[in-house]
Protein backbone atom coordinates (compact mmCIF):
# COMPACT_ATOMS: atom_id res chain seq x y z
CA UNK A 1 0.00 0.00 0.00
CA UNK A 2 1.72 3.16 -1.19
CA UNK A 3 -0.02 6.50 -0.80
CA UNK A 4 1.07 9.92 -2.03
CA UNK A 5 0.43 13.58 -1.26
CA UNK A 6 0.97 16.29 -3.87
CA UNK A 7 2.76 19.38 -2.62
CA UNK A 8 2.13 22.75 -4.27
CA UNK A 9 3.69 26.08 -3.38
CA UNK A 10 1.57 27.24 -0.39
CA UNK A 11 0.01 23.88 0.37
CA UNK A 12 -0.34 23.90 4.15
CA UNK A 13 -2.14 20.65 4.98
CA UNK A 14 0.28 18.39 3.12
CA UNK A 15 1.99 17.31 6.34
CA UNK A 16 -1.31 16.79 8.15
CA UNK A 17 -2.45 14.57 5.28
CA UNK A 18 0.88 12.70 5.28
CA UNK A 19 0.64 12.16 9.03
CA UNK A 20 -2.94 10.84 8.75
CA UNK A 21 -2.01 8.46 5.92
CA UNK A 22 1.06 7.18 7.76
CA UNK A 23 -1.08 6.60 10.83
CA UNK A 24 -3.52 4.32 9.02
CA UNK A 25 -1.13 2.63 6.56
CA UNK A 26 1.96 2.39 8.76
CA UNK A 27 3.99 3.68 5.83
CA UNK A 28 5.02 7.22 4.98
CA UNK A 29 3.34 8.56 1.84
CA UNK A 30 5.41 9.83 -1.07
CA UNK A 31 5.43 13.61 -1.23
CA UNK A 32 5.21 14.62 -4.87
CA UNK A 33 6.35 18.11 -5.84
CA UNK A 34 4.04 19.96 -8.22
CA UNK A 35 6.81 20.34 -10.82
CA UNK A 36 7.21 16.58 -11.16
CA UNK A 37 5.59 15.31 -14.28
CA UNK A 38 4.38 11.87 -13.21
CA UNK A 39 2.66 10.11 -10.33
CA UNK A 40 4.92 7.09 -9.68
CA UNK A 41 3.43 3.83 -10.95
CA UNK A 42 3.43 2.13 -7.53
CA UNK A 43 1.11 4.73 -5.96
CA UNK A 44 -2.32 3.33 -4.98
CA UNK A 45 -3.95 6.48 -3.64
CA UNK A 46 -3.30 10.21 -4.06
CA UNK A 47 -4.31 12.99 -1.69
CA UNK A 48 -4.57 16.56 -2.99
CA UNK A 49 -4.06 18.56 0.20
CA UNK A 50 -5.49 21.79 1.56
CA UNK A 51 -3.79 25.14 1.58
CA UNK A 52 -3.62 28.15 -0.70
CA UNK A 53 -1.82 26.75 -3.72
CA UNK A 54 -0.26 29.51 -5.86
CA UNK A 55 -1.66 32.07 -3.41
CA UNK A 56 -5.21 31.43 -4.66
CA UNK A 57 -4.28 33.64 -7.65
CA UNK A 58 -6.96 33.99 -10.35
CA UNK A 59 -9.32 31.54 -8.57
CA UNK A 60 -8.74 29.09 -5.72
CA UNK A 61 -7.16 26.00 -7.26
CA UNK A 62 -7.04 27.37 -10.82
CA UNK A 63 -3.27 27.38 -11.24
CA UNK A 64 -2.67 24.08 -9.46
CA UNK A 65 -5.26 22.40 -11.69
CA UNK A 66 -3.05 23.27 -14.71
CA UNK A 67 0.27 22.21 -13.18
CA UNK A 68 2.25 19.38 -14.84
CA UNK A 69 1.66 16.86 -12.05
CA UNK A 70 -2.09 17.45 -12.05
CA UNK A 71 -2.44 16.73 -15.77
CA UNK A 72 -0.92 13.31 -15.08
CA UNK A 73 -3.19 12.95 -12.04
CA UNK A 74 -6.27 13.63 -14.22
CA UNK A 75 -5.15 11.00 -16.70
CA UNK A 76 -4.62 8.40 -13.97
CA UNK A 77 -7.84 9.32 -12.14
CA UNK A 78 -9.74 8.79 -15.39
CA UNK A 79 -8.18 5.32 -15.46
CA UNK A 80 -9.49 4.55 -11.97
CA UNK A 81 -6.75 5.74 -9.56
CA UNK A 82 -8.39 6.72 -6.23
CA UNK A 83 -7.90 10.45 -5.56
CA UNK A 84 -9.23 12.59 -2.70
CA UNK A 85 -8.97 16.36 -2.32
CA UNK A 86 -9.60 18.21 0.91
CA UNK A 87 -10.32 21.96 1.06
CA UNK A 88 -8.01 23.50 -1.57
CA UNK A 89 -7.66 19.96 -2.92
CA UNK A 90 -11.42 19.90 -3.54
CA UNK A 91 -11.20 23.29 -5.27
CA UNK A 92 -8.40 21.94 -7.46
CA UNK A 93 -10.38 18.81 -8.39
CA UNK A 94 -13.40 20.88 -9.44
CA UNK A 95 -11.10 23.16 -11.48
CA UNK A 96 -9.78 20.12 -13.37
CA UNK A 97 -13.32 18.97 -14.11
CA UNK A 98 -12.77 15.63 -12.33
CA UNK A 99 -15.56 16.74 -10.00
CA UNK A 100 -18.52 18.87 -11.12
CA UNK A 101 -19.41 22.35 -9.87
CA UNK A 102 -17.27 25.11 -8.35
CA UNK A 103 -16.35 26.50 -4.94
CA UNK A 104 -17.19 30.16 -4.54
CA UNK A 105 -16.68 32.91 -1.95
CA UNK A 106 -18.54 32.09 1.29
CA UNK A 107 -22.01 33.58 1.30
CA UNK A 108 -21.37 35.72 4.40
CA UNK A 109 -17.92 36.73 3.00
CA UNK A 110 -16.26 35.51 6.18
CA UNK A 111 -13.38 33.08 6.48
CA UNK A 112 -14.83 30.23 8.56
CA UNK A 113 -12.47 28.31 10.81
CA UNK A 114 -14.09 25.98 13.33
CA UNK A 115 -15.18 22.39 13.96
CA UNK A 116 -18.22 21.63 11.84
CA UNK A 117 -20.77 18.83 12.18
CA UNK A 118 -21.36 16.82 9.02
CA UNK A 119 -23.88 14.16 8.12
CA UNK A 120 -22.44 11.19 6.23
CA UNK A 121 -25.16 10.96 3.61
CA UNK A 122 -23.79 8.01 1.67
CA UNK A 123 -21.81 5.23 3.38
CA UNK A 124 -21.68 3.06 0.28
CA UNK A 125 -18.52 4.69 -1.10
CA UNK A 126 -14.90 3.69 -0.79
CA UNK A 127 -14.38 6.85 1.29
CA UNK A 128 -17.11 6.32 3.87
CA UNK A 129 -17.62 2.56 4.32
CA UNK A 130 -16.39 2.75 7.92
CA UNK A 131 -19.21 5.03 8.99
CA UNK A 132 -22.73 4.07 10.07
CA UNK A 133 -25.50 5.35 7.78
CA UNK A 134 -26.53 8.96 8.60
CA UNK A 135 -23.86 9.26 11.27
CA UNK A 136 -22.79 12.74 12.29
CA UNK A 137 -19.07 13.46 12.40
CA UNK A 138 -17.10 16.55 13.33
CA UNK A 139 -14.27 17.73 11.07
CA UNK A 140 -12.65 21.16 11.17
CA UNK A 141 -13.32 23.61 8.34
CA UNK A 142 -11.02 26.51 7.42
CA UNK A 143 -11.87 28.28 4.18
CA UNK A 144 -12.97 31.47 2.47
CA UNK A 145 -14.09 29.95 -0.82
CA UNK A 146 -16.18 26.99 0.23
CA UNK A 147 -19.65 27.75 -1.09
CA UNK A 148 -20.46 24.86 -3.39
CA UNK A 149 -22.20 25.86 -6.62
CA UNK A 150 -23.55 23.79 -9.50
CA UNK A 151 -26.52 24.20 -11.81
CA UNK A 152 -29.83 22.52 -10.94
CA UNK A 153 -29.40 19.68 -13.42
CA UNK A 154 -26.01 18.78 -11.91
CA UNK A 155 -27.32 19.04 -8.35
CA UNK A 156 -30.31 16.83 -9.15
CA UNK A 157 -28.06 14.26 -10.76
CA UNK A 158 -25.65 14.27 -7.79
CA UNK A 159 -28.58 13.81 -5.45
CA UNK A 160 -30.23 11.07 -7.48
CA UNK A 161 -27.01 9.08 -7.82
CA UNK A 162 -26.10 9.33 -4.12
CA UNK A 163 -22.98 11.31 -4.97
CA UNK A 164 -23.47 13.88 -2.22
CA UNK A 165 -21.38 12.07 0.38
CA UNK A 166 -21.23 14.65 3.20
CA UNK A 167 -23.65 17.44 4.06
CA UNK A 168 -23.24 20.23 6.61
CA UNK A 169 -25.52 19.95 9.63
CA UNK A 170 -25.32 23.77 9.97
CA UNK A 171 -24.32 25.14 6.57
CA UNK A 172 -21.42 27.56 7.31
CA UNK A 173 -20.82 28.95 3.81
CA UNK A 174 -23.97 28.97 1.69
CA UNK A 175 -23.20 25.73 -0.18
CA UNK A 176 -26.09 24.60 -2.32
CA UNK A 177 -28.08 21.75 -0.78
CA UNK A 178 -25.70 21.83 2.21
CA UNK A 179 -23.05 20.02 0.16
CA UNK A 180 -19.76 19.46 2.00
CA UNK A 181 -18.35 16.60 -0.11
CA UNK A 182 -19.06 14.81 -3.38
CA UNK A 183 -17.79 11.88 -5.39
CA UNK A 184 -17.42 11.38 -9.14
CA UNK A 185 -19.58 9.04 -11.18
CA UNK A 186 -17.01 6.22 -11.18
CA UNK A 187 -16.63 6.46 -7.39
CA UNK A 188 -12.85 6.88 -7.32
CA UNK A 189 -12.50 10.69 -7.08
CA UNK A 190 -13.74 12.42 -3.94
CA UNK A 191 -13.56 16.00 -2.69
CA UNK A 192 -14.69 17.85 0.40
CA UNK A 193 -14.12 21.29 1.97
CA UNK A 194 -13.76 20.11 5.60
CA UNK A 195 -10.51 18.58 6.87
CA UNK A 196 -10.69 14.90 7.90
CA UNK A 197 -6.87 14.89 8.12
CA UNK A 198 -7.08 17.36 10.99
CA UNK A 199 -9.32 15.02 13.01
CA UNK A 200 -7.21 11.89 13.39
CA UNK A 201 -5.59 12.33 16.80
CA UNK A 202 -6.87 13.06 20.31
CA UNK A 203 -4.62 16.12 20.31
CA UNK A 204 -6.64 17.42 17.34
CA UNK A 205 -9.68 17.44 19.59
CA UNK A 206 -11.28 14.45 17.91
CA UNK A 207 -10.65 11.43 15.73
CA UNK A 208 -13.76 11.37 13.54
CA UNK A 209 -11.61 11.68 10.41
CA UNK A 210 -9.94 8.30 10.94
CA UNK A 211 -12.98 6.47 9.56
CA UNK A 212 -12.50 8.16 6.20
CA UNK A 213 -8.84 7.19 5.91
CA UNK A 214 -9.55 3.63 7.08
CA UNK A 215 -12.30 3.36 4.47
CA UNK A 216 -9.91 4.42 1.70
CA UNK A 217 -7.19 2.02 2.76
CA UNK A 218 -9.59 -0.87 3.10
CA UNK A 219 -10.93 -0.25 -0.41
CA UNK A 220 -7.52 -0.62 -2.03
CA UNK B 1 -1.73 44.25 -29.69
CA UNK B 2 -3.54 44.30 -26.35
CA UNK B 3 -6.43 42.13 -25.27
CA UNK B 4 -8.70 43.07 -22.39
CA UNK B 5 -10.56 40.12 -20.94
CA UNK B 6 -13.58 40.96 -18.79
CA UNK B 7 -14.62 38.09 -16.54
CA UNK B 8 -17.76 38.12 -14.43
CA UNK B 9 -20.11 35.72 -12.70
CA UNK B 10 -22.90 34.36 -14.89
CA UNK B 11 -26.37 35.73 -14.24
CA UNK B 12 -28.06 33.85 -11.41
CA UNK B 13 -24.80 32.93 -9.65
CA UNK B 14 -24.77 34.39 -6.14
CA UNK B 15 -22.31 37.31 -5.92
CA UNK B 16 -21.95 38.12 -2.20
CA UNK B 17 -19.09 40.57 -2.86
CA UNK B 18 -21.21 42.52 -5.33
CA UNK B 19 -24.02 42.60 -2.82
CA UNK B 20 -21.74 43.92 -0.09
CA UNK B 21 -20.49 46.65 -2.45
CA UNK B 22 -24.04 47.73 -3.29
CA UNK B 23 -24.97 47.84 0.38
CA UNK B 24 -21.91 49.94 1.24
CA UNK B 25 -22.70 52.39 -1.57
CA UNK B 26 -26.27 52.65 -0.27
CA UNK B 27 -24.88 53.35 3.21
CA UNK B 28 -22.82 56.20 1.73
CA UNK B 29 -26.02 57.76 0.42
CA UNK B 30 -25.91 56.47 -3.16
CA UNK B 31 -29.51 55.33 -3.05
CA UNK B 32 -29.66 54.93 -6.83
CA UNK B 33 -27.47 51.79 -6.67
CA UNK B 34 -29.79 48.81 -6.98
CA UNK B 35 -27.22 46.09 -7.59
CA UNK B 36 -23.47 45.68 -8.01
CA UNK B 37 -21.60 42.85 -9.65
CA UNK B 38 -17.91 42.27 -9.16
CA UNK B 39 -15.70 40.81 -11.86
CA UNK B 40 -12.13 41.16 -13.01
CA UNK B 41 -10.19 42.47 -15.99
CA UNK B 42 -7.10 40.73 -17.29
CA UNK B 43 -4.90 42.70 -19.68
CA UNK B 44 -2.77 40.69 -22.08
CA UNK B 45 0.01 42.02 -24.27
CA UNK B 46 0.18 39.88 -27.39
CA UNK B 47 2.74 39.53 -30.14
CA UNK B 48 -0.01 38.65 -32.63
CA UNK B 49 -0.58 40.85 -35.69
CA UNK B 50 -3.86 39.40 -36.86
CA UNK B 51 -6.99 40.34 -34.91
CA UNK B 52 -9.11 37.31 -35.82
CA UNK B 53 -6.32 34.99 -34.90
CA UNK B 54 -5.65 36.84 -31.65
CA UNK B 55 -9.29 36.68 -30.67
CA UNK B 56 -9.41 32.94 -31.28
CA UNK B 57 -6.27 32.47 -29.18
CA UNK B 58 -7.59 34.56 -26.30
CA UNK B 59 -10.86 32.63 -26.40
CA UNK B 60 -8.87 29.44 -25.92
CA UNK B 61 -7.02 31.02 -23.01
CA UNK B 62 -10.35 31.90 -21.40
CA UNK B 63 -11.68 28.38 -21.82
CA UNK B 64 -8.49 26.74 -20.59
CA UNK B 65 -7.52 28.96 -17.67
CA UNK B 66 -8.74 32.53 -17.37
CA UNK B 67 -12.43 31.82 -16.74
CA UNK B 68 -14.18 28.99 -14.94
CA UNK B 69 -17.11 28.58 -17.29
CA UNK B 70 -19.12 26.69 -14.66
CA UNK B 71 -19.69 30.01 -12.91
CA UNK B 72 -18.15 32.74 -15.07
CA UNK B 73 -18.65 34.29 -18.48
CA UNK B 74 -16.13 36.43 -20.34
CA UNK B 75 -15.89 39.14 -22.97
CA UNK B 76 -12.80 39.96 -25.04
CA UNK B 77 -11.83 43.39 -26.32
CA UNK B 78 -8.85 43.87 -28.63
CA UNK B 79 -6.88 47.11 -28.88
CA UNK B 80 -4.01 48.12 -31.12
Amino acid sequence: MQTAVIVFPASNCDRDAAMALEKVTGRAPKLIWHRDSEIPADVDFVCVPGGFSYGDYLRSGAMAARSPIVSDLVKKANNGLPVAGFCNGFQILTETGLLPGALMRNKNLKFVCRPERLVVSNVNTRYTSYYEPKSVVTYPVAHHDGSYFADDATLNKLEKDGRIVFRYADNPNGSMRDIAGIINEAGNVFGMMPHPERAVDDLHGGTDGLGLFKSIIESI
Amino acid sequence: MKALVYIGLKPGVLDPQGRAIARSLNDLGFDEVKNAFQGKIIELELSSEDKTEAKAQVEQMCEKLLANTVIESYRIELRD
